[in-house]
């Protein structure tokens, strides 16, 4: 396909940046509904920024407001946060797996960029990823998070309510279209996909989403290696 | 800002780095045995199979709503759209719904 040669021309920091513009898009109705909420929690504007720069993850903002809101204390906050974040330790070391090699330094700096999207979008390219590829994603997802906290904290939700709600689809949607092009070309990949979303329905009835994810996800990456291993075929 | 939002803050920010930075910067993935290696490359597959479902069903209070809109995405991705295609058109899915519901 065209686009494909032409996306071929660029840089890989070019072509990250090209590839994180989807994750952008599903930012904004999320960093918009939390720069609103953090406002309505009485967060000062200094405080709701320095939140989306240094901790830039999205569900464990939005935890951390509600725990604020009913007065929870510093600890237990952080100990939470840590709880649901825990699962990036596993979407980290599949993003190493994926990656060239580079100077630690470097490593350190661009890990503080992987969110679950940066994860999904950098770890289903095909062919070994580049340092440029992922540091593109994640600046373009970085930015649109802060700056749309921002917003929101301002402005509340500048989309009209209809947009604002139906954006909620957005980062689903990626998610899908990312998994789309192996799903059709590995059934080990419809296995692994649909056995860890009902693993992971099952474990969310009663535990933390962060373990759930992290448990469902191993379950069925280990489970169908042993599957494979003991007569199935390798398809 | 408080002290206390300043602690908040910091040590939210600690605990959200370390595991982001952990095994991207001290995993030898050359030297872990192959079994390892190969759950490792199943990882993403099925960490976006549990990244979608439930949760798809929860961005509305309405199901349907995230019914739809993952069908759309599965079709028009099934059709080989890119990445952007997928998300807008299921975003104007959700946005027709809005009108008939």
């Amino acid at each position: 396909m065209s686009t494909t040669v032409l996306s071929n021309q660029k840089t890989p920091f070019a072509r990250g940046l090209l590839a994180g513009s989807s994750i952008a898009i599903g930012y904004l109705p999320a960093a918009l509904t939390f720069g609103l909420l953090a406002k309505s929690t009485g967060l000062t504007f200094l405080e709701t920024m320095a939140m989306s720069l240094f901790v830039y993850a999205g569900a464990a903002q939005y935890m951390a407001l509600n725990l604020i809101a009913i007065g929870t204390g510093a600890f237990e906050i952080i100990f939470t946060t840590f709880i649901v974040n825990i699962r990036h330790l596993l979407m980290s070391a599949s993003v190493r797996e994926r990656i060239d090699d580079d100077h630690p330094i470097i490593k350190a700096l661009y890990s503080f960029g992987i969110t679950d999207e940066v994860f999904a979008v950098t770890t289903t390219q095909e062919g070994h990823v580049k340092t440029g590829f992922i540091i593109g994603v994640s600046t373009v997802a970085y930015i649109s998070w802060v700056i749309n906290s921002g917003i929101g904290y301002f402005v509340g939700t500048i989309l009209p309510p209809t947009l604002q709600q139906s954006m909620g689809i957005a980062l689903y949607a990626m998610f899908i279209a990312l998994l789309m092009p192996s799903l059709k070309k590995h059934r080990k990949v419809v296995f692994l996909a649909v056995s860890a979303a009902l693993f992971n329905s099952i474990f969310s009835l009663f535990l933390p989403s962060g373990w759930s994810i992290i448990l469902a996800t191993l379950l069925s990456s280990a489970g169908i290696e042993f599957f494979y291993r003991n007569g199935g075929d390798n398809t | 800002m408080s002290m206390n939002m300043m602690l908040i803050i910091s040590g939210m920010a600690i605990v959200t780095y370390i595991p982001r930075m952990l095994p991207l910067v001290f995993l030898d993935v050359e030297r872990i045995p192959s079994w390892v290696q190969a759950i490792l490359r199943n990882v993403p597959y099925a960490a976006l199979g549990a990244l979608i479902f439930p949760g798809i069903l929860t961005i509305n209070e309405n199901i349907w709503y995230g019914v739809i809109g993952g069908i759309t995405a599965i079709i028009i991705a099934y059709l080989g759209a890119n990445l952007i295609i997928v998300v807008l058109s299921s975003i104007v899915a959700l946005m027709l719904l809005s009108f008939i519901i």
